[in-house]
């Protein structure tokens, strides 16, 4: 079924902070395979100019994702989310994320299309510090496939 | 930021280090706890199957964090990257067994931008297929 147009446009509540601790981006980073000192060492972290460890670039995913349930949940608006699959990824970052941040993101419904019967959701999350500062914009698309036989 | 590779150095058609990492199943049941993304067609093959999957395949997410990964070992510093972004066109199929599957990832410069940026062009392929598109990452240069 097609979703509702006029959802193009809304902007949910902020959610609460999330607040980024060091041994979770170690865990990501090491989940990930990757040693760049950067994500687990505060001194390697701050002779590149960074006040604590960093985190990977995609890490965020996990903060923005769940925030985008505002949204992937809404009974309003009506997603099949057993049929949903990600279509696409993308990020714009105005500072890496970093241990000690408070982050809270902002969704809104960017697009709603059908294409062959499939629904495609593109949802924005807006990332935000503590002092409301921007840090990152994650773009999700979500894609939930026609059932078979339409 | 203090990217270790200089603007001036670099020209559209510039090479990254290419790279190889392996998945298992044990990586993509790492990868699910330390993202929270217990979605069980990345580590249950019989609900994989069913959902009309060929078996357990990779997190998208997964592949993403992983092809990222020449890029910044490039770059030195990953805060060197300003936008990222993929379109997920093929999964990674990881059987269950030692060998598991591999990304190999590659990259170049694609153009140089403004403000000592340039944007790389990413390729990620697994069994001889391409499980990225649109695979691209500006990036802030010395």
């Amino acid at each position: 079924m097609a979703l509702d147009q006029s959802f193009v446009g809304r902007t949910y509540p902020p959610t609460e902070p999330y607040e980024v601790g060091r041994e979770k981006i170690r865990e990501f980073a090491e989940a990930i395979g990757d040693a760049n000192p950067a994500y687990t060492d505060q001194e390697a972290a701050k002779e590149l100019g960074h006040p604590d460890v960093i985190a990977p670039p995609t890490f965020v995913f996990a903060i923005t994702f769940k925030a985008a349930g505002q949204v992937i949940e809404d009974p309003q608006l009506g997603l099949d989310y057993s049929r949903v699959v990600h279509g696409d990824q993308k990020f714009s970052y105005t500072r890496p994320v970093r241990a000690g941040d408070r982050l809270s993101v902002t969704s809104t419904i960017e697009a709603i299309k059908s294409l062959a019967g499939n629904d495609i959701l593109d949802i924005r999350g807006e990332v935000h510090d503590a002092s409301g500062e921007h840090v990152v914009t994650a773009w999700t698309k979500l894609v939930s496939r026609a059932p078979e036989g339409v | 930021m203090t990217a270790k590779i200089a603007y001036d150095e670099v020209e559209v058609g510039t090479e990254l280090p290419a790279q190889t990492f392996p998945v298992t199943r044990a990586t993509l049941v790492q990868y699910a706890g330390a993202s929270g993304d217990f979605n069980p067609i990345h580590w249950n093959e019989k609900f994989a199957v069913e959902v009309g999957l060929p078996d357990v395949i990779a997190h998208g997410m997964f592949t993403m964090a992983e092809a990222i990964r020449v890029v910044t070992d490039w770059a030195g510093d990953p805060a060197a990257v300003v936008e990222y972004g993929v379109r997920f066109t093929k999964p990674v199929i990881v059987p269950n067994d030692d060998q598991g599957a591999e990304i190999q990832v590659s990259a170049k410069v694609a153009a140089k931008l403004d403000d000592q940026q340039v944007r790389v062009d990413i390729t990620a392929m697994s069994a001889g297929q391409k499980v990225l598109g649109m695979s691209r990452a500006v990036v802030r240069l010395a």
